[in-house]
């Protein structure tokens, strides 16, 4: 508990600091009609089996992806659960999940981006897009 | 003269109104004007007996009308919520213990019987069957492994003295990556050792663990619910069959496949018997045990015959979480020994429409399965739409047979308890 306390206090701290570097470049990224199409294509084939159409998840099993920290949280932290999957059914904002999120470090640096600029715009969610150069920054960064 | 005529007949009618009464009362409770929101068969009610705020698993009611109910999740430090009827149906919590959550829970000679998800305990009851001391348990079984999902122990007993135990594996299909996309399965699947299928443990000695237990049934994924079938004294079990054929294996099976495979599978177990998880699944639209993809399968290379042919095959991915063999007289005629199983719902399903969310009947005759199931209890869902979406009002989970005969049924989403009874005269 205390650690994730932490954890979330610390992405909120490093997401605001994001923010304000690129939210101008997150922007213009947002609105851009093939991004959001590729990115629902990519939800559509890999994500929705697990967290939904409507990204709300399964109840104890699966967890939503509507205004969690993580997804509106720091963007490396974001992607690197993408990349390596998520399996230590930590606490997802006061609710813990009994599946697992397999890796999924087979997509592109594109698709990441694409797919997690559709989560941060889809389901109610209103976060900055996320970028190619900040996918590839997370593959090659230390885990 | 006129007065002298009517205070026999009032009398009369007085007493005859009091017993009329006592027996309606003692014999059905008035069901819910709107049977509790369930679409049931003709002559059958429903109401709801308690809203438990709690996350309510297996269920027991004892002769005494007492309701014991296991809850997965501890409430208020208790796992174990205890309550009481009324003469009108509608029950009030009374106590609780157990600090432990869990979904098992039975009640056979003179003990109750609980599990946590590691352990499983026995509470001596007394006359009434009211437990004797709820703070000192036997501990009869200890050490089982728990993984983060099917991690429940359902236990059922014998007439031999045995308790059963499912130890559900933590895994979707013993992939290299757990759900992982193309992962394959590993060699010989080590996780068998421990873990998917039911141990058969002594009702009566303490701390045993997988050394003085035995492995009952292999290959059997995850079970929820099970029974002990009286009429030919044998072990029913639901098993929760394999998901994610589509996302691991999206070269192989499309999303309406994998909405349709495998098959939700009733198995009627001996000592020995395989049902082959995960090594194979079970294809309930060919009728055939099909080759897992995670060990060569193409979707149509069937599977080793040695394998356990399923009893029933139901629809896939709607999540059975209760089995009892009903054994009660106010049902008609055609119930009885029949099965009564809860499904939980799906999710595997998507982007298919959901299912599940309903309790159905399997005939029986003799032990053995006859005829086609039919949906007995719908709607727990609150609509077909809500059905479809999977954002559900009432998830059923707990089937126990009351003392005359009534069918309880829990809910683990909202915590409401059912009973359903037959009012047709
Ligand atoms: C096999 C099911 C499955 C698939 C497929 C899957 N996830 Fe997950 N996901 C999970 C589970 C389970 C967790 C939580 C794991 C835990 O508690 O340890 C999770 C966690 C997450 C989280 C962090 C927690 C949260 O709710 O914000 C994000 C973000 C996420 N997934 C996004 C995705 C995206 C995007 C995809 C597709 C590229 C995807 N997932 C595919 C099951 C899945």
């Amino acid at each position: 508990m205390v650690l994730l306390t932490i954890m979330v206090g610390g992405s909120t701290q490093l997401s605001a600091q994001t923010k304000s570097k690129q939210a101008p470049v997150a922007k213009t990224k947002a609105v851009s009609a093939a991004v959001l199409a590729n990115g629902k294509k990519v939800y559509t084939k890999y994500c929705l089996a697990c967290h939904m159409a409507d990204g709300g998840g399964v109840q104890n099993m699966n967890p939503p992806l509507i205004k969690t920290s993580y997804v509106l949280g720091n963007a490396t932290k974001l992607i690197k659960v993408i990349l390596n999957g998520m399996s230590e059914g930590v606490e997802i904002d006061g609710e813990t999940y009994t599946n697992i999120m397999p890796p999924h470090g087979f997509l592109t640096d594109q698709e990441v981006a694409d797919v997690l600029t559709y989560v941060r715009s889809s389901f109610g969610n209103k976060a900055p897009a996320i970028k190619v150069a900040e996918v590839k920054a997370a593959r090659t960064a230390k885990k | 003269m006129k007065r002298k005529f009517l205070w026999p007949a009032l009398l009369l009618s007085g007493a005859f109104l009091t017993l009329y009464a006592f027996k309606s009362i003692s014999v059905l409770p008035t069901p819910d004007p709107d049977n509790a929101g369930l679409v049931l068969p003709q002559g059958f009610g429903a109401l709801k007996v308690a809203e438990t705020g709690a996350k309510p698993r297996h269920i027991v009611v004892t002769p005494q009308g007492t309701i014991y109910v296991k809850l997965a999740r501890v409430k208020d430090n208790k796992g174990i919520m205890v309550l009481q009827e009324n003469k009108d149906g509608k029950a009030q919590v009374t106590g609780g213990f157990g600090d432990y959550p869990g979904t098992g829970i039975y009640r056979k000679d003179g003990y109750l019987y609980t599990s946590s998800n590691t352990e499983v305990f026995r509470y001596k009851l007394n006359d009434k069957n009211e437990v004797i001391d709820p703070t000192k348990p036997e501990k009869i079984v200890t050490g089982l492994k728990m993984g983060r999902q099917h991690e429940t122990k359902s236990l059922v007993l014998d007439n031999d003295g045995n308790v059963y135990v499912n130890i559900g594996v933590n895994s979707n299909s013993c992939q290299e990556q757990d759900r992982g996309l193309r992962s394959a399965g590993i060699p010989g699947c080590p996780l068998l050792d421990s873990m998917a299928g039911i141990w058969q443990f002594k009702k009566d000695k303490l701390n045993q663990s997988y050394g003085q237990g035995i492995r009952y049934a292999s290959g059997l994924r995850n079970v929820v619910g099970l029974d002990w079938n009286q009429q030919n004294n044998q072990l029913f079990v639901m098993q929760h069959g394999r998901d994610n054929l589509n996302s691991s294996w999206p070269e192989l099976y499309n999303e309406k496949e994998s909405a349709e495979l495998p098959a939700e599978c009733l198995y009627a177990l001996k000592k020995g018997d395989n049902a082959g998880w995960p090594f194979m699944y079970y294809d309930g639209v060919q009728n055939k045990k099909i080759v897992a993809p995670e060990y060569g399968g193409d979707k149509k290379k069937e599977a080793d015959a040695k394998y356990l042919d399923p009893a029933v095959a139901f629809p896939a991915h709607t999540a059975p979480n209760g089995l009892l063999f009903y054994t009660g007289n106010m049902f008609p005629e055609k119930y009885k020994n029949g099965a009564f199983i809860a499904f939980h719902g799906s999710w595997n399903r998507a982007p298919e429409p959901q299912k599940g969310f309903f309790v159905v009947f399997q005939p029986f005759k003799d032990g053995k399965p006859v005829g086609k199931w039919e949906i007995f209890a719908d709607n727990f869902a609150g609509s077909p739409e809500k059905a479809a979406s999977g954002r559900v009002d009432h998830r059923p989970c707990g089937l126990a047979q009351g003392p005359d005969g009534s069918l309880y049924v829990t809910d683990d989403s909202k915590g409401t308890i059912y009973r359903i009874v037959y009012n047709k005269k």
